[in-house]
């Protein structure tokens, strides 16, 4: 099956980390994935009036090149890329009469009828390698690091797209256990970071990621892990900020799962990206000892 | 709260946008306040996602023009998958949104934003913000 790799416009540039880490567990796991050509934005957030079409167009544009191009899946690892090209994926599915306004719209693109399936990175490591398999790659196992899950919103949310039933977390909670980590639960593993509201604030005044933060701190988490470049900016760029308006009491190291996946696959730490993340994730890891130099 | 209504402060019209541009019968939530509880930006909003659905249903918009609740949904659809009335709120905030947007006016503008915070921004964010708070 030809999986065409989907980045998106953030894991070019402030979110390097996510995808280098990513490509280079793929590498370590000998799975293959093409980067798709002439990939355009897929729209951030889906489009929630009923007479919003023209806002399907980037994402279906995406889901239509991946077919062009021979492709049976397409793999994101930002949670926005992933709910927004699923949604409109479904839509060109099971909506004809959309469909068909966007086809005829999109005049000079082949048809699009939701043929591409839409995978996140989690689904594809789960299905296409397994737990056990990924397990016998680890070189440096995540031994001691109390690590929590973070979904957010839009790896779950609306059901029919969801990596997996809302409340359950098992696809971040069994990767990083096999990685040999101990999972960390709490009360904030889908709740919004406050998303893109952060351009309406004051540094510093986002309570939505405070609470997400304090409640992990609080059951103990020593991490806090997320697929998302937007929440990893509102969690793990924002506490120094958070912590001078005594909205947090303590820091939280935040960074991408796929820095963890890495690092345990023993990647070398100029892989991982670590400087585009908050100074403290640099320190934790280096105080655990799971940090190989190249 | 007791809901004072007239002609002056109800928009039969809206009623029948907001349901237009949703999709979703509004008049179907018993305002048991589910949406509100569940809502992570709910202490941050000027009127509880509960009785934004009860202006809604009555199509007080002018009632709605300055408050901010709308605003500071981000379509996390916490409400939406909870709702026991199947309502898909979160596109009803959307289309309040767009009814404001629809008219030309941005709830935030983009050239006052400092520089450097730009400069900061992830371009998933200002993707999604500009999306959904500019016209």
């Amino acid at each position: 099956m030809k999986i065409s790799y989907y980045p998106g416009c953030t894991l070019k540039y402030k979110a390097k980390n996510l995808e280098t880490a990513a490509l280079a567990s793929l590498d370590a796991l000998g799975i293959e994935v093409e980067e798709m050509d002439r990939w355009n934005c897929c729209g951030a957030v889906f489009s929630l009036a009923n007479d919003d079409l023209i806002h399907m167009v980037g994402p279906v544009r995406n889901l239509l090149r991946a077919k062009e191009q021979g492709a049976e899946a397409i793999v994101t690892l930002c949670s926005m890329c992933y709910n927004t090209l699923a949604r409109a994926n479904l839509l060109m599915k099971n909506d004809p009469v959309k469909r068909d306004t966007i086809n005829r719209f999109m005049d000079d693109e082949i048809d699009y009828f939701g043929e591409v399936e839409v995978y996140h990175f989690l689904n594809l490591i789960k299905n296409e390698i397994g737990w056990e398999a990924v397990q016998e790659k680890v070189k440096t196992p995540l031994t001691d690091l109390k690590v929590a899950s973070y979904y957010g919103c839009t790896l779950q949310r609306p059901e029919e797209v969801g990596i997996e039933p809302i409340g359950k977390f098992s696809l971040m909670n069994e990767l990083f256990s096999t990685l040999g980590a101990e999972i960390v639960t709490f009360d904030g593993a889908d709740k919004c970071c406050g998303s893109y509201q952060v351009m309406c604030e004051e540094i510093g005044d986002n309570n939505a990621a405070a609470k997400v933060l304090s409640a992990a701190s609080t059951n103990g988490a020593e991490a806090l892990v997320t697929s998302c470049p937007l929440c990893e900016f509102n969690l793990g760029k924002q506490q120094d900020a958070l912590l001078d308006k005594g909205r947090i009491t303590e820091t939280l190291p935040t960074l991408y799962f796929t820095q963890l996946l890495a690092i345990s696959l023993g990647i070398a730490s100029e892989e991982l990206g670590l400087e585009l993340n908050d100074a403290q994730v640099a320190q934790l890891l280096e105080s655990k000892k799971l940090l190989v130099a190249a | 709260m007791t809901l004072p209504l007239n002609p002056q402060r109800v928009s039969v019209d809206s009623i029948s946008k907001i349901k237009e541009l949703s999709g979703e019968n509004i008049k179907a939530c018993m305002q048991c306040g589910t949406c509100t509880v569940a809502c992570p930006m709910a202490e941050e909003m000027d009127f509880f996602p509960r009785k934004v659905m009860h202006f809604s249903q009555f199509g007080m918009l002018s009632r709605m023009e300055d408050i901010n609740s709308y605003w500071k949904c981000a379509s996390c659809h916490s409400c939406s998958v909870r709702c026991p009335r199947g309502i898909d709120i979160a596109k009803v905030m959307e289309s309040l949104r767009l009814l404001v947007l629809r008219t030309n006016k941005n709830y935030i503008e983009p050239s006052q934003i400092p520089k450097e915070k730009l400069k900061e921004y992830p371009g998933i964010m200002m993707v999604a913000g500009f999306r959904k708070l500019t016209s």
